[in-house]
């Protein structure tokens, strides 16, 4: 099953066992969803349950906060999370500090989700990894997955879930197949990170874009230098599953990050200072980032190519962290 | 830039000093590693040195005065800068709460004059470069804490990493290749003391695990009796044959070497311990500790206490090299200026009491050494020999035992070998 369509089935099951869960964005009904996430779900729930926005992101981010108030449960899909910064406002200040303002008379059980980071040429304004971004902020839980099965578990688990949860995805994996089980009580919990590959030499944390270049990495380095190397996805940013982090860093005493956001008081950045604060003593180099490049996404595909992380570039940091 | 001087730790167990005297006054330059002052720890005077050189700009503890591990005691920095800043960061140092322990770090003047990107970009390059600016070991984390955790000096490793950082792999490579540097001594199958002590200068030692029979005997006698469960065994020594072969060696010796009846039992006891490694040992939860060489601690009575100079390896030493140690470290003790490494980390220990007229004694057990002598005099005495009654110089000697790795038996046959070798000097050549 790929991405895309494990998303479809988590909306599908939500929608069917809970009819306060409900779908508003633009073009996810009648046109399916502009990446087809919601391909199917308009044709057999109807207008109530999916619906069709005007190109007003601030709009129907507030429409659905409201809701969320009155006791729905939205699930808000931006066309892209570039969008979503004309919406900031409904997110940032209303949706993750409505509990805490309201002392606690409003839940807002909303799931903002969307693609996230960069695509296929689509330029800096529309290339953006938005995450540390939202993560800086009290009340909002961050999730990214990286693999069908976790796409799935994990926004069944977000919509359960009655805080506004910031849902990422990555356009250039909707594609990517995995085995995904059937089960429609299968949920992933929030806050728990995954080892994608074990190993004892060095770690790498990857998220999202960066899992598929990590785990091509990690061969190569085992092929190439008989090194091996663990690949850590948080799966969450927020909550941070640091412990599993720290422990895979007390084993291998190594770490890299690769995220494809830029570098500056990036996610990377917070991992990188927990585990100097948490597993100080074991490191025996200090800790890598791949991020993408400090400039706007170029267009051009060779340029793009270059700003971005890439095997190549995990692999280079990996020999630098081991000194190989 | 101006920083703080913080009172170092010069002793394993100080926790404040007093600064006996300072040796350089506020306005003196000083170079890097000179001697600034002198500290008195719990145990002895200690020579303070500077890590920077500079201008000593101010004394904030004067002599006489106590000041806790870490707190700022002095400012050492250029001449005429402004060290305010400093000085209200020492101040509730001051009131008795120590201030960060060791953290020197360079405080920002408290008016930074706005300058150019430059300076910052100059800051930067040094770091990158540091090769020949920076005389310090680089080490990572990781490579620190598996260095101390299995007593590696650092200084005698060399980094593989950038810049000569000592890494993982350089302290793996070092622990892998210890035990073949260890020279095999003696015969083939005598194992090998591969592990390093962490007194500098002390022997190295092997451990094995401690049987769970020990470990029994160990829990059983340690709830009885106290931590250290000790039980006394009394031998009566005849010294005629030692006093003799003192005399020979005295007659060949200048005044000032003479060796002592003291400095002979303390060769005897290291020789006779290398027959009984159980006694040159010391109990440490799962594991003995055997030591390599026999490194003596010598009581000696000091104005207000008593401290106990380490001989090391006094197995290996000629009677008259342990004599000169001995008179020159008794001496030092007087003079509180011991060094910690050398009255730590001894195998095992003696207390002679004898030169006070005292006839027989116990000591009190040292840990974690497994062993104390106790010395009496040596006095004339009517004994029987071959049926006839004749008089000998008798000398009492009480081993004090460490119950968990000494059993009666092995003490007394430790106690064997040592009247034997006493009574026939000649045998420690065997």
């Amino acid at each position: 099953m790929t991405i895309r369509d494990a998303l479809n089935a988590a909306l599908r099951e939500e929608l069917i066992r809970d009819e306060n869960v409900f779908i508003i964005g633009e073009e996810v009904a009648e046109y399916d969803g502009a990446y087809k996430v919601t391909r199917g779900l308009w044709k057999e729930f109807g207008d109530k349950r999916v619906v069709d926005s005007p190109i007003t992101e601030l709009g129907f981010a507030g429409l659905g906060v409201g809701a969320a108030m009155a006791g729905l449960r939205p699930v808000v899909e931006f066309m892209t999370w570039n969008f979503s910064i004309l919406a900031a406002d409904q997110i940032i200040n209303h949706a993750a500090k409505m509990y805490y303002m309201s002392g606690g008379q409003f839940n807002i059980p909303i799931v903002f989700r969307g693609p996230n980071g960069s695509a296929y040429q689509v330029s800096s304004q529309h290339s953006q990894a938005l995450e540390a971004f939202y993560a800086n902020f009290p009340g909002l839980k961050v999730v990214m997955p990286s693999t069908a099965a976790d796409a799935k578990g994990l926004l069944k688990s977000a919509i359960r879930d009655d805080n506004p949860v910031i849902f990422l995805e990555q356009e250039t994996m909707y594609g990517m197949k995995g085995e995904v089980p059937d089960d429609e009580d299968f949920t992933i919990p929030l806050g728990v990170a995954d080892i994608k590959r074990e190993g004892a030499d060095c770690t790498i944390v990857a998220r999202s874009f960066t899992v598929p270049q990590a785990l091509k990495a990690a061969e190569q380095i085992q092929a190439e230098f008989g090194v091996s190397v663990e690949v850590v996805d948080p799966r969450t940013i927020k909550p941070l599953d640091i412990e599993t982090i720290v422990n895979s860093v007390k084993k291998t005493n190594r770490l890299v990050i690769a995220e494809e956001s830029h570098a500056f008081a990036s996610v990377g950045a917070e991992i990188s200072h927990q585990v100097m604060e948490h597993a100080f003593d074991y490191l025996d180099a200090p800790v890598k980032r791949i991020s993408t490049a400090e400039a706007p996404m170029p267009y051009a595909r060779n340029l793009e190519v270059a700003a971005l992380p890439s095997v190549e570039k995990i692999v280079a940091a990996v020999r630098e962290v081991c000194y190989l | 830039m101006a920083n703080k001087i913080l009172m170092p730790k010069l002793s394993p167990t100080m926790e404040e000093g007093q600064i006996s005297r300072w040796l350089k006054a506020e306005g003196d330059e000083i170079e890097a590693n000179e001697t600034i002052a002198e500290v008195d720890t719990d145990k002895a005077t200690m020579e303070m040195t500077s890590l920077e050189g500079g201008t000593l700009l101010k004394i904030l503890v004067p002599a006489g005065d106590n000041a806790k591990l870490g707190q700022t005691i002095g400012i050492i920095g250029k001449a005429g800068e402004d060290f305010s800043a400093l000085l209200d960061e020492a101040a509730p140092a001051a009131n008795g709460k120590p201030a960060a322990p060791a953290t020197a770090k360079p405080a920002e003047p408290a008016a930074k004059p706005a300058e150019p990107a430059a300076p910052a970009a100059a800051d930067q390059s040094e770091i990158r470069n540091p090769k020949s600016e920076i005389a310090r070991l680089l080490v990572s984390p990781i490579a620190a804490r598996m260095a101390a955790e299995n007593g590696l000096d650092l200084s005698k490793i060399a980094g593989s990493g950038p810049q000569g950082r000592i890494i993982k792999r350089d302290i793996e490579a070092a622990l892998a290749a210890a035990p073949e540097e260890t020279p095999a001594a003696g015969a083939a199958a005598a194992p090998s003391f591969a592990e390093v002590s962490d007194v500098r200068g002390a022997s190295a030692f092997r451990e094995e695990n401690t049987s769970k029979m020990r470990q029994v005997i160990a829990g059983r006698l340690a709830e009885s009796i106290g931590p250290v469960p000790t039980f006394y065994l009394t031998v009566e020594i005849e010294m005629d044959r030692a006093l003799e072969f003192r005399k020979q060696i005295n007659a060949m010796l200048k005044e000032e070497e003479k060796v002592s009846v003291n400095d002979i039992i303390v060769k005897t006891a290291a020789m006779a311990s290398l027959k009984h490694p159980w006694v040159n040992a010391s109990y440490r939860g799962e594991k003995i500790r055997f030591y390599e060489d026999a490194d003596v601690g010598v009581a000696v009575a000091i104005e207000d206490g008593l401290i106990t100079p380490v001989i090391r390896a006094a197995n290996r030493k000629g009677i008259a090299e342990i004599a000169r140690e001995v008179r020159a470290l008794a001496a030092r003790a007087r003079e509180k200026k011991l060094q910690p490494e050398e009255y730590t980390g001894a195998t095992f220990s003696i207390s002679n009491l004898g030169m006070f007229g005292i006839k027989e004694f116990t000591a009190i057990i040292n840990p974690p050494e497994a062993a104390i002598f106790a010395i009496g005099g040596a006095t004339a005495t009517p004994v029987v020999r071959d049926g006839e009654i004749v008089v000998r110089q008798m000398m009492s000697v009480t081993m004090s035992c460490d119950h968990r790795v000494i059993d009666g038996a092995t003490g007394a046959k430790f106690l064997q070998t040592f009247k034997q070798m006493l009574e026939n000097p000649i045998l420690m050549l065997m």
